[in-house]
């Protein structure tokens, strides 16, 4: 178990424990005020080097990630590999060592297998790690902004900030996770984090859609969609990629909106004041109606604008808790 | 004992153990209102002050200053917070503190403001204090008020104000509250 | 011919163990006593303290020639084999091509004949390994070949596996199976469970090598024809194909070093080298084939030796291929399981007298071209002796292995007991656990 990602990789949610993961979002409260701030950049990593690795494309969370580094003074280098000419079974090892060679003091990185951002730490132990996202394992980033999001919003209506109430609002808080948990390397990390800072977590899904090992999981399956929607304080729901869709998962994409689509009807048995998150891109018309999206109640928003923070805030905790090499 | 202290102990995995007390509460009071007096005599317009603690250690001494220089001159006095981790130049020599928050909702330009804080050391935090007043805009004058001086400092640096100058030496401790001034060791806890 | 006198092992027969003197003369085993009078100029092996036995048979090598020689070629093969303690391999057929036709099988037969050890060939089942139609078997079995599989994947359809049993009984040669539904399976790359759902990795469920198991016993019982099960992996495998041999079935099988000693858990760290066909299983499997193993009922300990280019294994996890490394370490790793207490003879049952008979490489098996193995100690066998000392201590490292790969999971791993010297054919190929 992780008591902190001071000086250390972040490379999945499942070993942090509450004390590190309330530590990030504590650390993401300042970086939010600096995001405020006319001029929102701090030197806290000036003269350190961070490369962005994205073997998989994805625009929004490497400009995320980027823009973070930037704002605390680092140096940042960005190698879009997936649109290169890298084709598939290219070395991990070759294109680490080359970007070693430049003298990096972290790597960002994306890549669609499981367990790609652990093995490049082990190439490079004296790199800071973090992951962007590997395969169907996790995606710590997100389940760390999520977690922030629901803290904040939550800590603005009881009143109190984010700092003051650390775990407290999460003892009990019922959260539901609907849509491809099986593939969903959000829905792990999602879990990791909520369970670890208190919540109570359900899911539900089309069966093929469950993970094989859900028994193991720290979350109770819901058998009933609707009677998940009004039990639940926050809905966090996951995009169905098409290809799942198309048959051999689930029948097509008009029956898993059938079936566990968030529909402007589905919607009216949620809670007054329930939250419905969703990490995006969104597949408007499939797992939620567009209207419900636009609906006060969507908090989307405000989880893309946190993520900014709290990446500076992993970046800051584990690059400048680092001792200088 | 200072908040910044003692999460900077707390951090290390160290505990302060008091040896003496070297100033009472009372004694803080009376240091803090000479200071007061001291700024109202230099700089005669206290409306173009910004009164600016250094989180953590300065914030009590900062209101409290804020407070009796609005009491003397009978104005109200702009004051705020800034916590400066993110400026520090020392990361590699002293471990993250986690941040609180800045807080300073005036502008300060062409004002004079005072940094408080409760010890001053080596002097780097008043230095990333400088370095993150910058951020903040464009100051006329920059002052610094602290509750101690204990010496040894690391760059050239030098206190306005002063409510105890105390010679220590390096590998003492020293904690400075409204409550009284201790000096002593620290330990790993 | 010169003669090799080996002083002072346990001689390990089918059924006493003595100490004393082996003298081979000539290619052959003249003479076993309390003390030998050799001649002269015989090479001497020291044996005390060490266990001398049939040398062992390796039912499944992967000796990558032809088409993957930068992995392995049948002389490097042979070569860690022979460190092993192994005097006889069976070359797996997933070649490329693969070895379904007779001029590759005599490709590889000519290789091995130029190796001291004896290479034999297992051919396909179906042509191209593809799992449709039938290679030629009797063409493959008037070369010697004895064993038909197309490991690296199972028969899929049950009506091919029939016929192929169907044909194969009247030749008198075995069919060989990896046991894996490949539908099941779903391209997984580990055993499917709650480790495999916390990595984020396509498992691939005991289920799919049972329930294949579970269908060739069926066709066994339905054909007749004999079958040899391959590196069966979990508790419940073995359990049905003791059951299926109990009731009198003609099936054996075999079990790999590294599943009677690796479980899932060592893919946590992502690191390929631990990346296999059938995966790593659970720890209550890795408990159920070492306490088969120690009950005596395993018919044979196969290698499943997968030599793999290093830069192949330096790949992210989904993509490496699987296989790793077997033919140096089997022995090591067969006496730790047994125990230190264990019985000579189950360590010579499962390493070779096991594996030879069911590659029909016993003195009384019709053999082409090779020398008979797996034999009782006796003089006037083909001297194909292993001298094993269980009290050695030793260390893997990987950049030491003979072998062309390096993809050994074992790598700094303490080993208990180790080949001193192995003799082929009557001449001494390994001496004091080096090559000659």
């Amino acid at each position: 178990m992780i008591e902190s990602i001071r000086g250390r990789s972040l490379l999945s949610l499942d070993d942090l424990s509450k004390e590190a993961i309330v530590e990030v979002l504590d650390t993401a409260e300042s970086f939010v005020e600096v995001n405020r701030r006319s001029i929102k950049k701090v030197p806290a990593l000036k003269g350190r080097v961070v490369a962005s690795l994205f073997f998989e494309e994805s625009t929004r969370t490497r400009l995320s990630f980027e823009t973070a580094a930037k704002r605390l003074s680092a140096d940042v280098l960005s190698l879009a590999v997936a649109s290169s000419s890298v084709k598939k079974g290219e070395s991990l090892r070759d294109t680490i060592a080359t970007i070693d060679a430049l003298g990096i003091d972290a790597v960002v990185m994306r890549h669609r297998s499981s367990g790609a951002a652990l093995q490049v730490s082990r190439y490079v132990p004296h790199v800071r790690v973090i992951n962007g996202g590997d395969g169907q394992h996790q995606h710590p980033t997100q389940g760390l902004l999520d977690a922030f999001t629901i803290r904040q919003i939550l800590s603005e209506r009881h009143d109190t900030t984010g700092l003051e109430s650390g775990a407290s609002l999460f003892e009990g808080l019922r959260i539901l996770i609907v849509g491809d948990i099986r593939h969903s390397r959000v829905a792990r990390s999602d879990v990791a984090a909520y369970a670890t800072l208190g919540a109570e977590v359900r899911l539900c899904a089309p069966g093929t859609l469950l993970p094989e090992d859900v028994k193991t999981w720290p979350v109770t399956v819901a058998g009933d969609f609707d009677d998940a929607l009004a039990w639940a304080d926050v809905v966090g729901l996951l995009r169905l990629q098409s290809e799942r869709g198309s048959g051999a998962f689930v029948a097509s994409l008009s029956e898993f909106t059938f079936s566990h689509g968030l529909t402007v009807e589905r919607a009216r048995c949620l809670k007054s004041d329930a939250l419905i998150m969703h990490p995006g891109p969104m597949n408007r018309g499939v797992e939620i109606d567009s209207r419900v999206v636009d609906s006060s109640r969507a908090v989307v928003e405000r989880q893309v604008s946190n993520g900014v923070p709290i990446r500076m805030a992993v970046l800051y905790l584990s690059v400048a808790g680092s001792r200088e090499g | 004992m200072s908040n910044d202290d003692e999460r900077q102990a707390r951090t290390r995995g160290l505990a302060f153990t008091a040896k003496s007390q070297l100033m009472t509460a009372d004694d803080v009071t009376r240091a803090v209102r000479r200071m007061a007096h001291e700024i109202v005599e230099r700089n005669h317009d206290v409306a173009s002050l910004s009164i600016i603690g250094l989180q953590t250690g300065g914030r009590a001494p900062a209101s409290a200053l804020a407070s009796i220089l609005a009491e003397i001159s009978g104005q109200p006095v702009s004051a705020g917070m800034l916590d400066v981790s993110f400026y520090r130049d020392d990361l590699s020599r002293n471990p993250l503190v986690t941040s609180s928050a800045t807080n300073i909702d005036h502008d300060l330009t062409d004002r004079t403001v005072v940094l408080v804080d409760d010890v001053l050391f080596t002097g780097r935090t008043i230095r990333a204090a400088l370095n993150a007043l910058s951020d903040w805009g464009r100051p006329r004058a920059v002052q610094l008020a602290v509750l101690v001086d204990r010496g040894h400092r690391e760059l050239p640096i030098r206190p306005d104000y002063v409510g105890k100058n105390l010679p220590t030496s390096p590998d003492e401790a020293i904690v400075a509250t409204h409550e009284g001034v201790w000096i002593g060791t620290r330990e790993p806890s | 011919m010169s003669a090799i006198i080996i002083r002072q092992g346990l001689v390990v027969g089918e059924h006493a163990t003595v100490v004393a003197d082996v003298l081979i003369v000539d290619g052959r085993i003249a003479e076993v006593a309390a003390t030998i009078d050799a001649p002269s100029d015989a090479r001497e092996v020291d044996a005390r303290d060490c266990w001398v036995g049939p040398g062992f048979v390796d039912l499944h090598s992967h000796l990558r020639e032809p088409g993957r020689e930068a992995a392995e070629s049948i002389e490097s093969g042979a070569r860690a084999g022979a460190l092993g303690g192994y005097c006889a391999l069976v070359a797996m057929p997933n070649t490329e091509p693969a070895l379904d036709n007779v001029a590759l099988v005599s490709f590889v037969l000519e290789r091995g004949a130029r190796t001291p050890l004896d290479i034999a060939v297992a051919g396909a089942i179906t042509q191209g390994r593809r799992g449709e139609l039938l290679a030629p078997m009797a063409e493959m079995a008037a070369l010697g070949v004895r064993i038909f599989t197309d490991d690296g994947v199972g028969v899929q359809d049950s009506s091919v596996m029939r016929r192929a049993l169907t044909y194969a009984r009247p030749l008198g040669v075995r069919l060989a199976q990896h046991c894996e539904d490949e539908q099941l399976a779903a391209g997984g790359t580990m055993n499917e469970g709650a480790l495999s759902g916390r990595l984020g990795l396509v498992g691939r469920p005991a289920l799919a090598e049972e329930l294949m198991v579970m269908r060739d016993i069926e066709l066994v019982r339905m054909t007749g024809a004999p079958l040899h099960f391959l590196h069966l992996s979990t508790g419940r495998s073995v359990q049905m194909v003791l059951g299926a041999r109990d009731e009198g079935l003609p099936v054996t099988f075999e079990v790999a070093p590294h599943h009677f000693t690796l479980d899932e858990g060592a893919c946590a760290s992502y690191d390929p080298v631990f990346k296999v066909h059938p995966p790593l299983r659970s720890p209550s499997d890795v408990a159920a084939l070492r306490e088969a193993l120690r009950r005596g009922v395993v018919d044979a300990v196969a290698t499943d030796h997968a030599p793999h280019a290093p830069e192949l294994k330096d790949l992210v996890f989904d993509e490496a291929p699987a296989g790793m490394l077997g033919l140096e370490h089997a022995a090591a790793l067969t006496f730790e399981a047994l125990g230190p207490s264990s019985d000579p003879r189950t360590f010579f049952q499962v390493l070779s007298r096991g594996p030879a008979r069911i590659a029909q490489l016993r003195a009384d098996d019709i053999r082409v071209r090779h020398s008979a193995h797996g034999a009782a100690m006796v003089s006037g066998e083909d001297a194909n002796v292993t001298v094993f000392d269980p009290g050695s201590r030793w260390s893997v490292d990987r950049h030491t292995l003979e072998s062309r790969s390096m993809n050994t999971p074992y790598d700094g791993r303490a080993m208990s007991g180790r080949v001193r010297a192995t003799i082929v054919k009557g001449r001494l190929v390994v001496d004091q656990g080096l090559l000659t």
